[in-house]
């Protein structure tokens, strides 16, 4: 298979803190891959790198044979999308949040996805125009999430996005990001749930400011 | 006339000892601003009895070169006040330049065209100073509003750009609400018009014996003139500012 992502000796220092060392990866397209380690390790450091929302002191990232420095970041990061560990929704309303993928590349906003997309996570067709002040944790969470599936990436990056949720919305969520993964979609997911762990074609753990690759069987 | 305006040495002398007592008051209540007060009415009495000399020769030679400069002095100087409030923002001298001249100049040409006030220094002056005067607070409230919201929504600023967005898509809500912030106290103040307070030009007009009905006149063009440009002032400096908290990269600057 292809390699999509190509990490080549990142490091990444703040304040003459090293987070991060000589970190290298090669992440094959269409995996789902498991990151792991402990709290503080540079997990979300690294994904958040790797989707080009912050710089790193050294080293490159080839995505699909290309350096990251000749895209445009903007393109980029519409292909490689990150889904934040602890997100905020914004605007009034559900709709607001799922419209705006559409809004960044200039499309017209597609209802019937936006319901499609609701219901992968347990959410009825109700819940577009609610606001956004009425909604449980959980919810917040999963409206959150599926505003980077909405329209597909090429890469998707989520940062424990089932951690707080119940069991059987937990199970809605990881059967959605299996499903996206089918669909050709390559995932990182962080995260520290066993089951998550079991599901995926690869673990990788960041500890020590550096990246172990277990391969699963 | 009986009422002539009459501030001679002595009264002025004699209104130092309201100086005095808000030294006094500063003293007593542990203020720590009695060093302030005493720099602001040392930099008072300098300043404008400088630019009172300035002005009697500048009005009585009365040469549009001198009166262009002066009008730039005075933006220039409004440019940098308004820099000094923009927490290191990288160019701020050159974006707060552009933003107070553009306002300034937009609002002082219409008027001229218009014909309402007349390219002499004795009018260009002092309404060049209260244009520039109020756009140099409004651009100084954009700095600061815009720095506290990008401190406080930098998460969510962070999740636009994931989705796909520019910095400028991504910053919308920010340049709207500093905006806002940056004339909302020009909207005010032109709202509780001559409920609250007199403003200053109409009061030195009844001060000097104008009909105050033509007074108002003057200061309602004054109050459209100030809303025109505190709003293309704030609004060019959000635009330009908003910029400068991403990297080459697109990236938000981490401080
Ligand atoms: N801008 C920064 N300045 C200073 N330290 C930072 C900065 N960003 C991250 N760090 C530090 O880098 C380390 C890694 O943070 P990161 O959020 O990547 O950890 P994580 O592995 O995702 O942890 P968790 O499992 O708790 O989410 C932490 O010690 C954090 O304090
Ligand atoms: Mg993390």
């Amino acid at each position: 298979m292809a390699t999509v992502l190509d990490i080549r000796n990142i490091t990444y220092q703040v304040e003459k803190q090293t987070i991060l060392n000589d970190i290298n990866w090669q992440i094959e397209e269409g995996s789902l891959i498991t990151v792991t380690g402990p709290s503080g390790s540079g997990k979300s450091t690294l994904m958040r790198i790797i989707a080009n929302l912050q710089p790193y002191s050294s080293g490159e990232i080839i995505y699909q044979g290309k350096s990251l420095d000749e895209y445009d970041p903007i393109k980029y990061r519409q292909q490689v999308s990150y889904a934040f560990q602890q997100p905020d929704l914004f605007g009034q309303t559900v709709e607001d949040n799922l419209r705006f993928p559409y809004m960044a590349r200039n499309q017209s906003f597609d209802q019937n996805r936006a319901y499609d997309v609701l219901q992968s996570v347990d959410l009825s067709k109700d819940y577009l125009t609610r606001s956004i002040d009425n909604l449980s944790g959980g919810e917040k969470q999963r409206v959150a999430l599926i505003r980077n599936i909405i329209i597909m990436p090429k890469v998707l990056i989520l940062d424990e996005v089932t951690t707080g949720l119940d069991d059987v919305t937990k199970t809605a969520v990881r059967n959605l990001i299996k499903q996206v993964n089918q669909s050709g979609v390559t995932v990182l997911q962080v995260t520290h749930d066993d089951a998550e762990i079991k599901n995926s074609d690869m673990l990788v753990t960041v500890a020590n400011e550096k990246l172990t690759q277990n391969k699963e069987e | 006339m009986s009422h002539q305006l009459v501030a001679n040495n002595s009264s002025v002398i004699l209104s130092f000892i309201l100086v005095l007592i808000s030294l006094y008051i500063g003293w007593k209540e542990k203020l720590g601003v009695d060093k302030e007060i005493v720099i602001a009415v040392v930099r008072a009495i300098i300043q404008l009895t400088i630019v009172g000399y300035v002005l009697k020769y500048v009005f009585k030679i009365n040469n549009w070169m001198l009166t262009a400069a002066i009008m730039l002095f005075i933006i220039f100087n409004a440019a940098y006040n308004a820099k000094q409030r923009s927490n290191k923002l990288p160019q701020a001298m050159w974006i707060s330049l552009l933003a107070i001249f553009t306002g300034t100049g937009v609002s002082i040409f219409v008027v001229i065209l218009t014909g309402s006030i007349k390219f002499v220094p004795m009018q260009i002056v002092p309404i060049t100073g209260m244009m520039a005067g109020q756009s140099m607070v409004a651009v100084g409230l954009c700095y600061r509003n815009m720095n506290s919201y990008f401190k406080d929504r930098r998460e969510q600023v962070m999740e636009k750009l994931s989705l796909g967005a520019t910095p400028l898509l991504a910053s919308k809500d920010i340049i709207r609400d500093s905006i806002k912030t940056g004339i909302q106290p020009t909207i005010d103040s032109a709202k509780t018009l001559g409920l609250v307070s007199l403003p200053g030009m109409m009061s030195g007009l009844i001060f000097a014996g104008v009909d105050p009905v033509l007074a108002i006149k003057y200061q309602i063009m004054v109050s459209f003139m100030l809303l025109s440009n505190t709003s293309l002032a704030a609004i060019i400096a959000c635009y330009c500012a908003y910029k400068k908290y991403y990297n080459s990269r697109d990236q938000l600057i981490t401080d």
